[in-house]
């Protein structure tokens, strides 16, 4: 399986993402720069954390009109896992390939420390490796990661399983804690946590390492084992 | 040329928590008669003159980039600037 890691000016987690995949994961992974216009060779796409184009304006929403969000779209449409981790799940919102918007963390103070998180929904390609139900430490690292949507989105996120992961003591004041959704198909997932910065002991958790396993999984079992 | 002012500010409906921090400092300034504080955010644009359908256009750059509509309302004014 092989990972698109993109990179916009101002990604800064892009290293963190390329290593998680490359060297703690064991899969093949490439850099690919925001003017990149062809995503074909790759089976999973890769937003990382950072403040693509400064953050200017409002976080991810210059970023949206990139030449290479072309492409991610044609990916997520195509069923192939995107995933966004922070400023990557931001850019998702502003693409409008997933519903909501961040506003600044309640206490308005920048976040930067482990966080629990609860897996609300093992049945997804991004979480099939975890239990149902299991706590799980992953750090987060952010100043806007307040997750809003209005009623209506939220009722219809709980109906259809779309919460992945919520936080045991929400730390930005986002809607329902919530710190992970995804797309209708479920294929496309923004978290504002890092799975990437918990790939090992060393870093103080290695949690982060079965998302991206189970994307492995889910990959090999439509693309492997049917061929 | 025209000077357009675009002004984008939360939705009434959104929590804004910078405009609730300077409201409380202002509280603690003793200025008691605030009663409310809502931040946004102002942008100048400065367009060419005779663009056709100047008003949509603007609407359309407020929608598509410079306001996020889940969570941000956008007005704007426009002022016809003489060339000196």
């Amino acid at each position: 399986m092989r990972f698109a890691v993109i990179v916009f000016p101002g990604s800064n987690c892009d290293i963190d993402m390329f290593h998680a995949v490359k060297d703690e994961l064991g899969a093949e992974a490439e850099y690919v720069w925001h003017d990149e216009s062809n995503l074909d060779r790759f089976d999973g796409i890769l937003l990382p954390g950072g403040f693509s184009y400064g953050d200017y304006l409002r976080t991810g929403a210059i970023a949206q009109f990139s030449n290479v969000m072309d492409e991610v779209k044609k990916a997520a449409q195509a069923g192939k896992p995107v995933l966004g981790v922070c400023n990557g799940f931001q850019i998702l919102l502003e693409t409008g390939l997933l519903p909501g918007a961040m506003r600044r963390n309640e206490s308005l103070k920048f976040i930067c420390k482990p966080e629990k998180l609860q897996v609300v929904n093992a049945e997804t390609m991004f979480s099939s490796s975890y239990e149902q139900g299991e706590e799980i430490t992953i750090p987060i690292a952010h100043g806007e990661g307040n997750y809003y949507c209005d009623e209506e989105t939220l009722k219809q996120l709980e109906k259809e399983n779309r919460i992945v992961f919520r936080y045991k003591n929400n730390p930005n004041g986002s809607i329902s804690d919530i710190a992970g959704i995804m797309n209708e198909r479920g294929n496309v997932l923004g978290m504002m946590p890092h799975p990437e910065r918990a790939v090992s002991g060393l870093l103080g958790s290695d949690d982060g390492l079965k998302l991206f396993q189970s994307i492995v999984k889910s990959w090999r079992e439509n693309h492997v084992l049917s061929s | 040329m025209y000077k357009v002012k675009v002004f984008v500010t939360l939705k009434e409906s959104v929590l804004d928590p910078q405009g609730t921090a300077v409201k409380g400092s202002l509280h603690r300034m003793e200025y008691n008669e605030v009663q409310d504080v809502r931040i946004g955010k102002y942008l100048e644009l400065t367009i060419e003159e005779g663009v056709e359908n100047l008003d949509k256009r603007v609407a359309e750059m407020c929608e598509k980039l410079l306001s996020n509509p889940v969570i941000e309302d956008y007005r704007y004014e426009v002022e016809e600037v003489v060339a000196q």
